[in-house]
């Protein structure tokens, strides 16, 4: 039997470079089948995001350029890829688990009848098809679901699978855009978010530094990041730091924020509500400073420090620096 | 102008939430249950607005079991007009397929014109569901919306984009969901108690809304269930002036920097 079609939707940042996830969705396709990329994206960007689709392992591309895709939201990848769905007949589609994912995974769900496996965190097959891995309630259950029949649409969370397709040359495909006859929100205006961050994605990152509401400040926060600076991190927060405008909530780790899971967390005045707890308790190692010894992140941290931040945090990155040079 | 604001009653995330190793539902004996914040939070948005404009009327619509009446009669406090519950035991375990086909249901039956849910609950995480029932109703869908403006025709907002921030808006009907950025729920007044009490509670069963949960159609089903192991407290160290070069070595001996 010919190797099934595993679709992947590989959105396009503005700059032209496919979203980061574009690695993990083609991984996690090559372990299931034979992979595919679905670029939908604004005139000019294909060519080089297709290539780029290849060498993350996608055998086929399939891409789309139209205006519409500024101006009109989700529909334009619906429109795309209901015909690339009765070209290639997938056995799954794989999109990121991020707000335009979730939107065309939505849509295309209602249209092909086809059923989500929501927030997959890994994938394998069975003698019987495909079997998708889920961590569920703050990490305190693991599920595994599949489909009766049919295709299934899943959507992946970002940074949980770490396979990698193998490069090769892929077949570009082009697709025209049909007419956009359902309803739709328009897109009205776009800002670029200015923090252009060299520090490593959050999601992904071996290691996180989080700062949570004992860091005070926005100028108090700056400890984390030279924590996360120092250690080559990604920079995390608590919702109390999100919502005291200290970080942007794109950073927030919990429940209803990010879930990670790195081999090193660091928690700064962080206290350890159970919803924190939920976007990282499974970080293989967990460190915690805190002035509190009775803070609830103590409990499930490997090691905690009772003490203040703004004197433990320095004398770390002293002595690392030290150490280094 | 009718909005209908999508409340879900969910395990309460500080106490613990189980799975049911057998049968791989919720185990909703376990846990205390309360209404999702997110969805608070929707409702907080379609009651200011309409304290704020003229002829406008908020429906609350939820689909769960027996112990959802309560939670909808205690969100009716904070100044909706009407709850709308589905109750049927052939939807224990329901996927998302047919929980959006049910939401859709009942929101055609009770007409409306705009659809307000929260993004992402805290129990499935799937946050699909108001873009489904966008698709089932034939209308556009905005969803985890940041800020929300609404006009008599139309539902505006800013929401997170690949690389930026987009501003999208929607002629009405439309559904939206909305992020923890937007404001935080009202305490419900005496006032607004007592009021709750007198307000319509209509329950549905699937019959009503003609739908067959047993149809033959793909439905996501869960293959296994398994508890992972709880983590436990390891070292805990109290500075006394040397604690960030002691964290230092460990970090170096476990080979972590
Ligand atoms: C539905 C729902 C969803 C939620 N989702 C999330 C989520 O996704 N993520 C999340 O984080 N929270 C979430 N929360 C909020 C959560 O319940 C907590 O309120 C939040 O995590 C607290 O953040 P914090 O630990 O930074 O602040 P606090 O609880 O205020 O803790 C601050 C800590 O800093 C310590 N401290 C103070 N000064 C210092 C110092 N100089 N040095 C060291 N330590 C110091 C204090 O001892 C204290 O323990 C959610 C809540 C609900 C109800
Ligand atoms: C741990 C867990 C994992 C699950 N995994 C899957 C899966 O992989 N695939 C699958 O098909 N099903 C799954 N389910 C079932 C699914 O969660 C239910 O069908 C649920 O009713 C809808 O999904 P959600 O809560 O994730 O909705 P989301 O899409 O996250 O909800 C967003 C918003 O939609 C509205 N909404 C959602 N449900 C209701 C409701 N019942 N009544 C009123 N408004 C509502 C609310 O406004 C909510 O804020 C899972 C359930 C659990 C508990």
């Amino acid at each position: 039997m010919a190797e099934q079609n595993i679709l992947t939707y590989l959105p396009v940042l503005p700059s032209g470079e496919l979203v980061g996830s574009a690695a993990e969705l083609l991984g996690a396709a090559a372990q299931l089948g034979t992979p595919v990329g679905v670029i939908v994206t604004s005139p000019g960007a294909a060519e080089d995001a297709a290539r780029a689709a290849g060498e993350l392992g996608a055998a086929a591309v399939y891409v789309a350029e139209h205006e519409a895709v500024g101006t009109t939201l989700t529909e334009p990848a619906v429109n795309v890829f209901s015909t690339v769905w009765e070209t290639t007949q997938p056995e799954a589609l794989l999109v990121p688990n991020d707000i335009d994912g979730r939107d065309l995974a939505a849509r295309l769900s209602v249209r092909t009848r086809s059923p989500i496996a929501s927030d997959a965190v890994g994938v394998h097959r069975d003698e019987e098809g495909i079997v998708a891995h889920h961590s569920v309630y703050g990490s305190a259950f693991t599920t595994e679901s599949a489909t009766t029949h049919g295709a299934l649409i899943i959507t992946l969370r970002e940074g949980a699978v770490d396979h990698r397709g193998q490069a090769v040359t892929p077949q570009i495909h082009r697709v025209e855009l049909g007419e956009l006859t359902g309803p739709a929100a328009a897109i009205t205006g776009f800002e670029a978010s200015v923090e252009a961050s060299t520090r490593p994605d959050l999601r992904g990152a071996a290691t996180v530094v989080s700062g949570g509401r004992g860091l005070g400040s926005a100028e108090g926060f700056a400890l984390a990041e030279q924590l996360a600076d120092a250690l080559g991190a990604g920079l995390g927060a608590s919702r109390a730091a999100v919502d005291a405008g200290y970080a942007p909530h794109s950073l927030q780790v919990g429940q209803t924020g990010v879930t990670v899971a790195p081999d090193l967390y660091i928690a700064l005045g962080i206290s350890g509500a159970v919803q924190h707890l939920a976007g990282m308790q499974t970080a293989k190692t967990v460190v915690a400073i805190n002035k509190d010894p009775e803070a609830p992140i103590f409990d499930i941290a490997d090691l905690g420090i009772v003490g203040d931040a703004f004197e433990v945090v320095p004398q770390l990155i002293e002595t690392l620096q030290a150490r280094n040079s | 102008m009718k909005i209908a604001v999508l409340v879900k009653e969910v395990p309460d995330s500080y106490g613990e939430r189980r799975l049911n190793l057998t049968t791989g539902l919720a185990d909703r004996e376990a846990s205390d249950k309360v209404l999702d914040e997110i969805t608070s939070r929707a409702v907080e948005a379609a009651v200011s607005h309409a304290e704020s404009a003229d002829g406008v009327e908020v429906a609350l619509v939820s689909m769960g079991p027996e112990s959802a009446e309560a939670t909808l009669r205690k969100t009716l406090a904070m100044g909706a007009d009407s709850a709308h519950h589905v109750l049927d035991s052939a939807l224990a375990g329901a996927d998302m397929t047919l929980t959006a086909e049910v939401l859709a249901g009942v929101l055609q039956r009770i007409g409306c014109d705009l659809v307000i849910a929260g993004d992402v609950s805290s129990d499935g995480t799937g946050g699909v569901i108001p873009t489904m029932v966008a698709e089932r109703m034939g209308a556009a869908h905005a969803t985890s919306l940041d800020t929300l403006s609404i006009t008599d025709s139309t539902v505006a907002g800013e929401r997170a984009a690949y690389g930026g921030t987009v501003t999208v808006e929607a002629q009405l009907p439309a559904v939206v969901s909305v992020t923890e950025r937007l404001p935080d729920a009202r305490f419900p007044g005496f006032k607004g108690i007592m009021a709750a009490k007198k307000k319509p509670l209509e329950t549905y069963t699937l019959a009503d809304l003609g739908i067959d949960a047993e149809a033959d159609v793909p439905r996501s089903i869960m293959l296994s269930v398994t508890e992972s192991p709880a983590r436990t407290a390891g070292e805990k160290i109290t500075d006394e002036g040397d604690a960030g070069k002691r964290l230092a070595e460990y970090l170096t001996e476990k080979k972590l920097v």
